[in-house]
């Protein structure tokens, strides 16, 4: 038989477990706003979500750490770019530690299942943080999921004839990653290099985790003006290193994440066949503009740690929140309601970014400015992207009107195509 | 001996030590103790006691009434969050780890693969009912669960066959490897797997008008299912299948030689912990709401040997243990070291069990019980009791000069 | 196996391998040899790394699902002492003698100690991984290096029918078949060598005739280590380095050893290029599923002899 000890203990033991678990359950009222911010932390996008943090950062931090009177308090939480994760991350924010607003996520895929999880929490605001698939707004959007940040599509738009008109290329060669963004952002590309007559005979769609492209380069046909890059991080800085190694000497055209900061600034040799490489995207480190500039300093002021220059994932996790906090503001903080006030606020709201102004569509997804770049070399030997054209107001449809994005379709392997 | 005695003696430390590998893998080779069956006190000259009512007096004790009670009352003293995120997941995940555990601890074979078995039949769910995919068929439910569950058993059975062929260590690396070729097929396919982003949306039954998604409704059927591997993992164990399964884990040559197929015993062991990790994984979609490559990548693969291990695999409780303890980190980490460092910390409570007590959770349970039992459980009546004071006696002691 | 399978496999698997290659060459001469020569390359890298995976299983019976973490220690470790000395050589010797001293402390510290418990060294392998894995991504981030070497090595050749090839690669194949000599003599030539041989065959008996196997043990380890760690640098000359890399490394040593055999390095060398060789020409001639190529290939091996194309029965 057990002795009378033994099962009090265990009683005892079983019981203090079970407190635990209530007293995690309560929360305690305070006047304060509570904004969750999620990125990915681990795996291979942590250098660009630990930027992203450092952007949500600056936001608070320009404002002193307080908004409309009240404190504000970052949750943070981390993924690593898998939807379930971060799904995860985002209800023990919302749910576990009750945020008013959340800021989130990072990736394409996690955006679209953050998005669905947004409809079942009507109560709390969501606001994204740098994912950019199209579909997170096009397809079966969230009435309380907004984007302030232009998303791949949008940030190709531009490149096109200026890959056609300005540098002459007639035609070219593509060689991309296998997935969504990669499709939106040659979706964004094509639509304007195909309309002004310029045609893509060959197209390479390389498999996630391949990372020896010695095949792939020698498929490519050799009449080709250039190549269409659109590989990220340490993937781009593979294939031009073998397409170098391989006697490679044709131009190219770069994606958004093809030749941005994490991939100029890789420990290592630079690429003297990088210069002039044009690409574009949401930023350009050269952008003369002063909010820009102040931005800069900002940045690099408050991050002695960071990179030389702000990335791509800074920049936009910074304007999200920022939309958040001016948000706040002109609702001098009233989330009641329902956060009603709240978002008809963020709905029309003209936000100030560096790089201009962004307003809402219909779908809550952002118009803004698009940059075309070129890769120069600065007066000490670092490389950086040079403005080369500025696009504003560019929306979610391309400038295609409803009826005609809705023929063409979301980019995929074949949409769109010009051979 | 009788066929009782036999399968107790069977049965007793069943799982312990047994996967690490040999007789000399016991570090602490303690003999636990287990508590002998009560004597029956419906038991008497001319009563009629029915075999079911004997069995069950004899095994359940105050620890399994108190632990059923506890996880029945959870909800009503849990919040939402608590009830869907930890409890529900826990034990979707644990149904999981004790298909493994089944396999690994009481089969002698670490498959790596159990989560991908989990994941196709979450990716069959996904296909054949609703969801924000246009590849879904958006068949009923009923049905598309069935299949869910009837193709994923049939995969697990597939990939036994293909990893009975090869003996412990090899099982795992060949287990691993067919997880990940899954990962990469369905990473790459479009046509069925929808690639890279997976099913978005997967819509989670409603019946008779009530949401399975909410809350309460998804733990108890979670619950349910879980109680429903456990017990029959647990009566598995005792029917001669389970017994011989045990047998051939300890010693393959002699059961061959005894007459039973050894590569079917361990193939039907396969198609079983299939089944489980079947129901775990429509768990699991209807939990996530979606599912994708991700689901069924290396990381999710370890984590789940990382469950396994860390309850222990002496018990068919253990996975479940260790799956609240995993999900209980993967919540609470940023307030211990921070989210990022997540990896670090799991990875390192792994080591720590596996380096000190390969019987995970469990293993340390049962040791301080044992040690607490024998502080705070002094002479005993009617027995001899030998300690630093000699002095003790037996109050029976036979009567003579003192 | 009888004549009549023997001829009916040589059929079955060298028929159409020899229709694609009739095939390819007349289609495009220059893209198909030059997959094959990607092919050889590549599976000089993947045998670099598998040839010490595959000697502490032969050895040890140790599974070391850490063998990816330990190349990717002697790449960081190695672009850290190439970037301090300028030298690219002295990286490579870095790489190797700091993934050796690491490996050779494991087997000291913690293995020693678990002989016998296959699957408890693999699980403790397991965790090992994973915290050395989030520890590298914590001291080195998550951005990508690319190391330094000489511009000699890095250039390009003219070769006939493919044109320009880039040097790195050949000089790769050059050092792994250096290597595979190097580590055939040492097994086959010296002292400790006839030990480890003996050890693979019967440990029992090494033992019994007085030889300090923990010796042996440990020797062994260090190497098998010490060639990830080469492997790391030497590979992440010709493909970058970053978090990931170790899991990718330690999937391709895997499946290369599964194919080629446990235990044996002629085994790992052939299982190297059938696994190299698909993989690119899957890249070239089928990108989609090329990633899947490789482990159709070695469910097929499974299938049809478990123990790899070299390997013993365990």
């Amino acid at each position: 038989m057990k002795s009378l000890k033994m099962r009090l203990l265990w009683t005892a033991v079983v019981a203090a477990l079970l407190a635990v678990v209530v007293a995690g359950g309560a929360t305690a009222q305070a006047p304060v706003v509570k904004i969750g911010l999620l990125a990915t932390l681990e795996g291979p996008f942590a250098a660009g979500g630990q930027d992203g943090m450092r952007g949500a950062e600056l936001a608070v931090k320009q404002r002193g750490g307080m908004v409309a009177g009240k404190k504000i308090e970052i949750i943070k939480a981390s993924s690593d770019a898998k939807p379930d994760v971060a799904v995860n991350a985002t209800r023990k924010l919302v749910e576990q530690d009750k945020v008013d607003i959340m800021v989130g996520p990072l990736s394409g895929s996690e955006g679209i299942a953050v998005k669905n999880y947004s409809k079942t929490q009507p109560n709390t605001t969501f606001i994204n943080g740098s994912s950019g698939a199209q579909a997170t707004t096009l397809v079966d959007p969230s009435p309380n999921f907004f984007r302030f940040n232009t998303e791949g599509a949008q940030w190709m738009v531009g490149l096109g004839d200026y890959a056609y008109k300005t540098k002459g290329y007639k035609k070219m060669a593509l060689i991309a990653e296998d997935y969504a963004f990669p499709y939106s952002q040659v979706q964004g590309f094509m639509t304007e290099y195909c309309k002004a007559g310029g045609r893509v005979t060959h197209k390479a769609w390389v498999p996630l985790g391949a990372k020896d492209y010695s095949s792939v380069i020698a498929k490519l046909p050799g009449d080709v003006d250039a190549l269409v890059v659109v590989l990220g991080g340490a993937d781009a800085v593979n294939f031009l290193t073998q397409y170098e190694q391989a006697g490679g000497n044709k131009p190219m055209v770069g994606g958004s994440i093809t030749v941005d900061q994490t991939v100029l600034n890789f420990k290592g040799k630079r690429r003297e066949s990088l210069l002039g490489t044009p690409s574009a995207g949401p930023i350009a480190d050269s952008y003369d503009a002063p909010e820009w500039k102040k931005f800069v300093a900002d940045y690099k002021e408050n991050f002695k740690d960071g990179f030389p220059s702000p990335s791509l994932f800074a920049f936009v996790y910074y304007i999200n929140m920022k939309a958040a906090l001016d948000g706040l503001e002109a609702v001098k903080g009233d989330l009641s309601g329902g956060q009603a006030k709240y978002r008809e606020a963020l709905k029309t709201l003209k936000l100030k970014t560096p790089t201009g102004e962004v307003t809402l569509d219909e779908n809550r997804q952002a118009i803004g400015t698009t940059f075309v770049t070129e890769v120069a070399k600065a007066a000490d030997g670092g490389f950086y992207n040079k403005v080369v054209k500025v696009v504003p107001n560019v929306n979610q449809r391309l400038g295609m009107s409803k009826a005609d994005f809705e023929k063409a379709g979301l980019g995929s392997r074949d949409v769109p195509n010009c051979p | 001996m009788s066929a009782a005695e036999w399968r107790k003696a069977m049965n007793a430390g069943a799982g312990r030590y047994a996967w690490t590998g040999g007789a000399r893998g016991r570090i602490a080779a303690r003999p636990v103790d287990r508590p002998s069956p009560r004597p029956s006190p419906l038991r008497g000259e001319g009563e009629v006691a029915t075999a079911w009512t004997q069995w069950v007096w004899r095994r359940v004790g105050a620890r399994h009434v108190l632990v059923l009670l506890a996880v029945l009352v959870y909800p009503w003293v849990a919040t939402p969050f608590f009830t869907f995120q930890i409890g529900a997941q826990s034990l979707a995940l644990g149904l999981i780890a004790l298909s493994l555990t089944f396999l690994a601890g009481y089969g002698g074979m670490v498959s790596l693969a159990q989560m991908t078995v989990a994941g196709i039949a979450g990716y069959m769910f996904a296909i054949f009912a609703t969801s924000g995919t246009d590849i879904s068929l958006r068949w009923p439910w009923g049905l598309a669960v069935v299949l869910a569950l009837v193709i994923a058993t049939a995969c697990g059975t597939l990939i036994g066959w293909f990893s009975v062929r090869t003996e412990g260590i090899y099982t795992i690396m060949i287990t691993l490897a067919i997880g990940v070729a899954f990962y990469y097929l369905a990473q790459q396919n479009y046509s069925l797997f929808n690639g890279f982003q997976g099913f978005q949306s997967v819509m989670t039954p409603a019946v008779a008008g009530v949401e399975l998604r909410a809350p309460l409704v998804f733990y108890y059927l979670s619950l349910f299912w879980a109680l429903a591997g456990y017990f029959f993992v647990a009566y598995l164990l005792r029917a001669p299948f389970g017994v011989a399964l045990q047998g051939i884990r300890d010693n393959p040559r002699r059961m061959s030689a005894l007459g039973f197929n050894v590569t079917a015993h361990r193939v039907a062991a396969y198609t079983v912990a299939g089944l489980i990790a079947a129901v775990g994984g429509v768990l699991m979609v209807w939990y996530n709401g979606l599912v994708s490559p991700g689901s069924v990548g290396t990381s999710w693969l370890i984590n789940i040997l990382i469950i396994a291990v860390l309850g222990g695999m002496r018990h068919p409780v253990g996975p479940f243990i260790g799956a609240v303890v995993f999900v209980l980190l993967q919540n609470f980490a940023v307030d211990l070291v921070g989210r990022e460092r997540f990896n670090l910390l799991i990875g390192g409570v792994f080591l720590v069990i596996v380096l000190f007590s390969p019987d995970g959770l469990l293993g340390w349970w049962a040791q301080g019980r044992q040690y607490l039992e024998k502080q705070l459980a002094p002479a005993r009546a009617g027995g001899w009791r030998r300690g630093r004071r000699g002095q003790e006696r037996s109050t029976t002691a036979a009567p003579g000069p003192h | 196996m009888s004549p009549f399978w023997r001829w009916f496999w040589v059929l079955v698997v060298g028929l159409p391998a020899v229709a694609f290659t009739v095939w390819g060459l007349a289609d495009n001469a220059k893209l198909f040899l030059s997959t094959a020569l990607n092919g050889l390359t590549l599976a000089a890298l993947y045998f670099l790394v598998a040839s010490g995976f595959t000697l502490v299983f032969g050895l040890m019976r140790n599974v070391n699902l850490a063998h990816g973490s330990l190349y990717l220690l002697g790449a960081y470790v190695g672009y850290e002492v190439g970037e301090q000395t300028g030298s690219w050589l002295v990286a490579v010797a870095a790489g190797f003698a700091s993934a050796a001293l690491f490996g050779l402390v494991l087997q000291v510290a913690v293995f020693r100690f678990m002989h016998g418990e296959d699957m408890r060294q693999t699980m403790v392998t397991i965790g090992l991984s994973i915290m050395m894995a989030d520890i590298l991504l914590w001291m080195f981030g998550g951005e990508i290096y690319q190391f330094d070497p000489p511009r000699v090595i890095f250039g390009r050749t003219p070769l006939p029918i493919v044109e320009v090839y880039p040097t790195y690669r050949l000089v790769l194949l050059a050092m792994s078949a250096a290597i595979g000599v190097l580590l055939w003599w040492f097994l086959n030539r010296t002292r400790v060598g006839m030990m480890i041989r003996a050890g693979v065959d019967d440990r029992g008996m090494l033992a019994a005739s007085g030889v300090n196997v923990q010796f042996v043990f440990a020797v062994t380890f260090a190497i098998g280590a010490g060639l990830a760690g080469f492997a790391g640098v030497v590979g992440g000359t010709a493909l970058s380095i970053a978090p990931g890399e170790d899991t990718r490394y330690q999937l391709a040593s895997l499946v290369v050893v599964i194919v080629g055999g446990m235990g044996s390095v002629v085994g790992a060398a052939i299982g190297a290029i059938l696994i190299g060789v698909a993989e690119q020409f899957g890249l070239a001639y089928a990108p989609t599923y090329s990633v899947v190529f490789t482990f159709v290939i070695m469910a097929l091996v499974l299938a049809f002899r478990p123990q790899g194309i070299l390997g013993r029965r365990a």
